[in-house]
């Protein structure tokens, strides 16, 4: 028996000795895209606080929306010798030969938040949201609390051509199939900012009747939201009670919205990705437990129900 | 006098117009078989608009080119090449990141298959450099050649292309004496081969080293056409810039002109490069004419003097107190102004009206926090359009519109109407047609009988004579030599350049 | 009499255009032109293309005297985002609004003067000079807000966005009163001949005594102001400071309000008016786009359509044709006339 064998069967003896301590012991690198939005922010934040928490030791890369940062923050991580390496992905190719140097130094690879193209043997799993899921969860949110009743929806959709707006719509139309009392009267894009959500309201609300003739307004973004809240304020309606407001994402300004009364609900896409992956990650390494290749992470609705101003204070330093 | 058969090129009777200007004047020239013929003439005497007309480069107007006994009529230098006419400009016209090879053949390629043959290329290309004794790797750049190399590049690029009449734009302006040496025995060979050779430069010593006879060009007009050996060279700069040797003009009221005290009296005044520190003293009244050669520092010392260039040596006085020349706003504060050589560039603000480029200096000079009045405006405008005679359908047209001696006069009036007490006019005749040239010279002399000191600088050296009572002889970015009074007369000018420049020869 | 009837004659194609658009938008959409009073404020379409393109109209201000100079600012987006981002930052750590306001705007122009700087003592080309504080301005409006949309309350503020004066938006008051005011400053003083003197001829009009150097400079310090108001309001507007998203790509909608005002790039003559009209008429595209239920995949499809269309009309060689066919229509009708 080498020295080298005899060391590794005895960390895997450590390894089944400590059980979940196990994590305490590991160096992860997580290579992250950038911080191009609140959002991703506090997905660090997240990832950070869940590290730190489990006694992970992180090793924090920000790529700046290049790929070759990626690829080279991954390569210093194999150099390093890391346990595991997250990746939130910029692009969805050109990974192939990256992730097989990885496999080949036997360091998983979690994917974080987006997918990529390669073989699936590549990476031991990924952890994403389902976009078309959120939409029909705010969907079914909407049919529910109509109740039957007729009502005209107006939708924000995210940037055009963009896969949040294409599968929030999706998933949100299905939602409402079947149920013809309710039905999308104008859809338009408003690239999932604030202006453009409350300039495109304001025209709603003005081709349809002063907004009289609106119910709901679905919007894939909750910033957007907040800006058409104050396109429905300035109409002269009451939002939230004239016209339901539900959303996508779960920013911390629109628990405040919610707490007001002015927004009715929305579904949360979590900036928590890395808990699930440290979960999986752990299982996997005290005992092999190979997890599937996609973790989808909840998607929460909240409503005015769940105490929006307590959530709010609990988001707010998140970094979004 | 040679035999017909002897002439390769012949223009005869060319015309060119332009607005406002007629560039060219019934002007005929004709090339020998194995000569190098000298072009000369300054600033805007035709030169390169002739050599345009020939190449197809510009249209003429009117005339007539025959190319080897064969009328012809190049609508651009690509036909003009084709027919046998290769020009080589100053800065060469080749693409510097393509290998000496392809520059030579380039649109041309040997090719194989479809494919450029790189190798017959550079074969073909080294046979080609072989006659011009240039050492030189064909696969190498362009730009990595020194520019002596690329001009015989080009050279042989333009002889191989064309082949019996060879243009040399400026070739050696930014050549060294061995480098143009080196020129010169290509040119040398090739005019033994029979070309013809058209040189086109402004150093005279290189004009008497290699070329067979001259054409000198004034304000489009044809001077004359000599053999260099028998023209002397004092000669040849009076063909240049004035009127006939012995044609002596001496307006009596001028030479008279008061010896009033000095106002403006400049100290080792210069700037490095640009022209070197000269003492310069201006009465009232008085017109001071300066004279030189095309790159003498004629303009650079008007530059100076404004303040449109700093001085970095010397002083500036007027009426005996120092001031500060440093900008052409602090010169205006002393009543200063200046009437650039090139209208176009330095002078006309061209898609404003007449009456706002009349009010511009004016303007500038009270601040824009007080606009003169649009009725103000228009009075200026109106007194001065009717005072210099501009031509002009109305004071709104925008002055790019007006013809070159109108522009002229537009720009004076821009002066005239800030009230100047020192007045600097570089080269205020140049490129006008011949009515606007009298009345600029009568301005000229109005002014100063106003009591307003003037700087004038021209070629035309009989104007110069005409109103100036003293005149300032420079060379070689350097005052080399005044004239006063009675001395003041072009062949004393003209003597005084051209011993500078035998001076300079004899070195 | 006369320079008015000449003014008018300039504004002409924008007026037209203008009025063009809004027809054609009301065809489609009869309540285009609806105005009611509401709250104390006018209500309606026309109201919102006022109010929605103030952001563009003040930057097409700004935009209009630096082109003039033979310049371009591609940074008042950034500078946009930078300005929302400061007075959102100033608000919400306790400073008055007057203090909030005026440090805003004073960064505005510090922004200005940095391009002026580079364009007019440095003689980098102005397109690469704006360009890296296009670029570096939004990193900087980052970091002011750390990443996320830094909202505020204060009442004083957001008055600015979304109040009114008189029925009509702050907004709209501030464009309309801000243009009015530069026009009467260039047009009244001489600033306007001397501008337009550097722009068409820079190196003759220093010759000629301009300060060419100084008026460069104050012309990038006026847009930088101009962006500035520019993003106090569209911080105000959403009560927050959205440094990923204030002002993006705004320049490009400034320089064509600039263009489809007929102004030349090249510099010279310039119409603050027509500049004005000409952001109006985009604005209008864009909200008639939005008010008509097309897919949102045909926005842009359609707003670069009609503004080809535009361009076309006023370019000169149509201009010459139709006014060609103008005066043979009116031969024609001459002659008939008189076979009469």
């Amino acid at each position: 028996m080498t020295l080298k064998t005899a060391l590794a069967s005895a960390t895997i003896l450590a390894a089944c000795m400590f059980g979940s301590a196990s994590a305490a012991d590991m160096t992860v690198g997580f290579s992250q895209i950038g911080s191009e939005s609140g959002w991703r922010a506090a997905e660090t934040t997240l990832t950070k606080q869940q590290a730190e928490s489990r006694g992970i030791d992180l090793k924090f890369a920000d790529a700046q929306q290049k790929q070759e940062n990626q690829i080279k923050a991954i390569r210093s991580f194999i150099a390093q010798g890391v346990d595991a390496i997250l990746v939130a992905p910029v692009v969805a190719t050109g990974w192939d030969d990256v992730l097989t140097e990885a496999k080949d130094a036997d360091i998983p690879v979690i994917l974080l938040d987006r997918t990529v193209d390669a073989p699936d043997d590549l990476y031991l799993t990924a952890v994403t949201s389902d976009l078309v899921h959120e939409g029909n969860v705010a969907g079914k949110w909407l049919v529910e609390t109509v109740a039957g009743k007729p009502c005209n929806v107006v939708e924000l959709q995210g940037t055009t051509g963009s896969s949040p707006a294409i599968d929030r719509k999706k998933g949100f139309e299905q939602a409402l199939s079947g149920h013809d009392n309710l039905k999308i009267v104008r859809s338009q894009t408003g690239d999932f900012t604030r202006t453009k959500g409350k300039e495109v309201m304001e025209s709603f609300l003005k081709a349809e009747n002063g907004g009289k003739d609106i119910c709901a307004l679905y919007a894939h973004n909750d910033d957007m939201a907040v800006g058409a809240i104050q396109a429905i304020k300035e109409a002269g309606l009451k939002p939230g009670t004239d016209i339901l407001v539900v959303s996508i994402d779960a920013v911390p300004d629109i628990f405040q919205a919610m707490a007001a009364g002015e927004a009715n609900a929305t579904v949360e896409l979590t900036p928590n990705m890395a808990g699930p992956a440290f979960d999986a990650l752990a299982a996997y390494k005290k005992d092999g437990t190979v997890p599937p290749k996609w973790i989808q992470t909840e998607s929460k609705l909240y409503t005015q129900k769940d105490d929006p101003m307590k959530v709010y204070e609990e988001k707010k330093g998140l970094g979004y | 006098m040679q035999g017909n058969d002897d002439i390769i090129l012949s223009a005869t009777g060319i015309e060119k117009v332009f607005p406002g200007a007629k560039a060219l004047n019934n002007v005929n020239f004709q090339l020998r078989r194995g000569e190098v013929h000298a072009l000369l003439g300054e600033n805007g005497a035709g030169k390169s608009t002739l050599v345009k007309c020939i190449t197809g480069a510009y249209r003429r107007d009117g005339g007539k080119l025959v190319l080897d006994g064969a009328e012809i009529d190049p609508r651009d230098t690509f036909e003009a090449q084709r027919l046998g006419i290769g020009t080589v400009y100053q800065e060469v016209n080749l693409l510097p990141n393509l290998t000496v090879a392809e520059n030579l053949f380039l649109g041309r390629q040997p090719r194989r298959f479809g494919l450029v043959d790189a190798a017959e290329m550079n074969r073909r290309a080294r046979a080609l450099l072989s006659g011009y004794e240039l050492d030189v790797d064909v696969r190498t750049e362009l730009s990595s050649c020194s520019v002596a190399v690329q001009q015989v590049v080009a050279i042989a690029r333009a002889v191989d292309l064309s082949g019996k009449v060879l243009i040399l734009d400026e070739p050696t302006a930014s050549l060294d004496a061995h480098e143009v040496e080196m020129l010169f025995a290509i040119v040398r060979r090739l005019k033994s081969q029979g070309l013809g050779v058209i040189f086109i430069t402004h150093f005279l010593e290189q004009v008497y080293a290699i070329c067979d006879r001259i054409t000198v060009l004034r304000n489009g007009q044809l001077v004359g056409t000599r053999d260099a050996a028998a023209l002397p060279r004092r000669e040849l700069i009076a063909m240049m810039l004035g009127r006939e040797l012995g044609d002596e003009i001496k307006q009596a009221g001028n030479a008279q002109a008061s010896e009033g005290a000095v106002r403006y009296r400049f100290r080792g005044y210069g700037r490095k490069g640009h022209i070197a520190p000269f003492d310069l003293e201006v009465r009232k009244g008085e017109v001071v004419g300066v004279a030189g050669l095309l790159g003498s520092g004629r303009t650079e010392t008007a530059e100076i003097l404004f303040g449109a260039e700093k001085a970095d040596s010397g002083t500036a006085e007027v009426d005996g107190k120092p001031i500060d020349i440093s900008s052409p706003r602090t010169a205006i504060r002393h009543r200063f102004g200046f009437c650039p050589e090139d209208r176009k560039t330095d002078g006309i603000i061209g898609d404003l009206s007449v009456r706002e480029n009349i009010a511009l200096a004016l303007q500038a000079r009270r601040g824009w926090a007080r606009p003169i009045s649009r009725a103000e405006q228009d009075r200026l405008a109106d007194r001065y359009i009717a005072a210099l005679d501009i031509r002009t359908s109305d004071r709104e047209k925008p002055i790019r519109l007006l013809s070159g001696g109108n522009q002229q006069k537009a720009i004076l009036a821009r002066w005239l109407a800030t009230n100047p007490e020192f007045l600097i006019l570089d080269e205020p005749t140049r490129g006008i047609d011949v009515g606007a040239h009298a009345e600029i010279i009568r301005l000229i002399e109005n002014l100063c009988e106003q009591g307003m000191s003037l700087i004038v600088i021209s070629s035309e050296l009989d104007e110069l004579v005409a109103y100036s009572r003293r005149v300032i002889v420079l060379r070689d970015r350097a005052h080399v030599s005044e004239l006063v009074g009675e001395e003041v007369t072009t062949s004393h000018i003209v003597e005084a350049i051209a011993a500078a420049d035998k001076r300079e020869a004899g070195q | 009499m006369n320079a008015l009837k000449s003014h008018l004659l300039r504004l002409a194609p924008q007026i037209v255009v203008l009025i063009a658009v809004v027809l054609l938008i009301s065809l489609a959409f009869p309540d285009f032109l609806t105005l009611q009073m509401q709250n104390g404020r006018i209500y309606g379409s026309l109201i919102d293309v006022l109010n929605r393109g103030a952001p563009v109209a003040l930057l097409a201000i700004g935009m209009t005297i630096v082109i003039a100079t033979r310049g371009i600012d591609l940074s008042v987006g950034a500078v946009m985002a930078i300005c929302g981002a400061v007075a959102a930052a100033s608000i919400t750590s306790g400073h008055s609004l007057v203090y909030t306001l005026a440090l805003a705007l004073a960064v505005g122009m510090l922004c200005g003067l940095w391009n002026g700087i580079l364009v007019a003592v440095l003689d980098i080309q102005p397109i690469i000079a704006t360009l890296v504080l296009m670029v570096a301005g939004r990193g900087i409006a980052q970091l002011i807000t750390e990443g996320a949309i830094l909202t505020f309350n204060d009442a004083g503020l957001i008055f600015i966005g979304s109040g009114s004066f008189l029925g009509l938006p702050m907004p709209v008051v501030i464009w309309l009163v801000f243009g009015i005011a530069i026009t009467l400053l260039v047009r009244r003083t001489a600033l306007g001949m001397l501008v337009e003197a550097l722009g068409i001829n820079r190196r003759a009009s220093t010759l000629s005594g301009v300060s060419t150097g100084v008026l460069l400079i104050a012309a990038y310090i006026l847009s930088g102001l101009c962006a500035a108001i520019a993003g106090i309001i569209a911080a105000a507007d959403i009560k927050g400071a959205d440094a990923n998203n204030a002002g993006l790509w705004l320049e490009l909608d400034a320089i064509l309000a600039v263009v489809v005002g007929g102004n030349s790039l090249l510099g010279g003559r310039f119409s603050i008016a027509a500049s004005l009209l000409g952001a109006m008429i985009i604005q209008a595209i864009n909200t008639g786009i939005l008010l008509s239920g097309f897919p949102p995949e045909f926005n842009l499809i359609i707003k670069a359509a009609i503004i080809v269309l535009i361009l076309v009309v006023q370019s000169p060689r149509v201009r010459d044709l139709l006014a060609w066919f103008g005066r043979s229509a009116s031969r024609e009708a001459a002659v008939k006339q008189e076979v009469k």
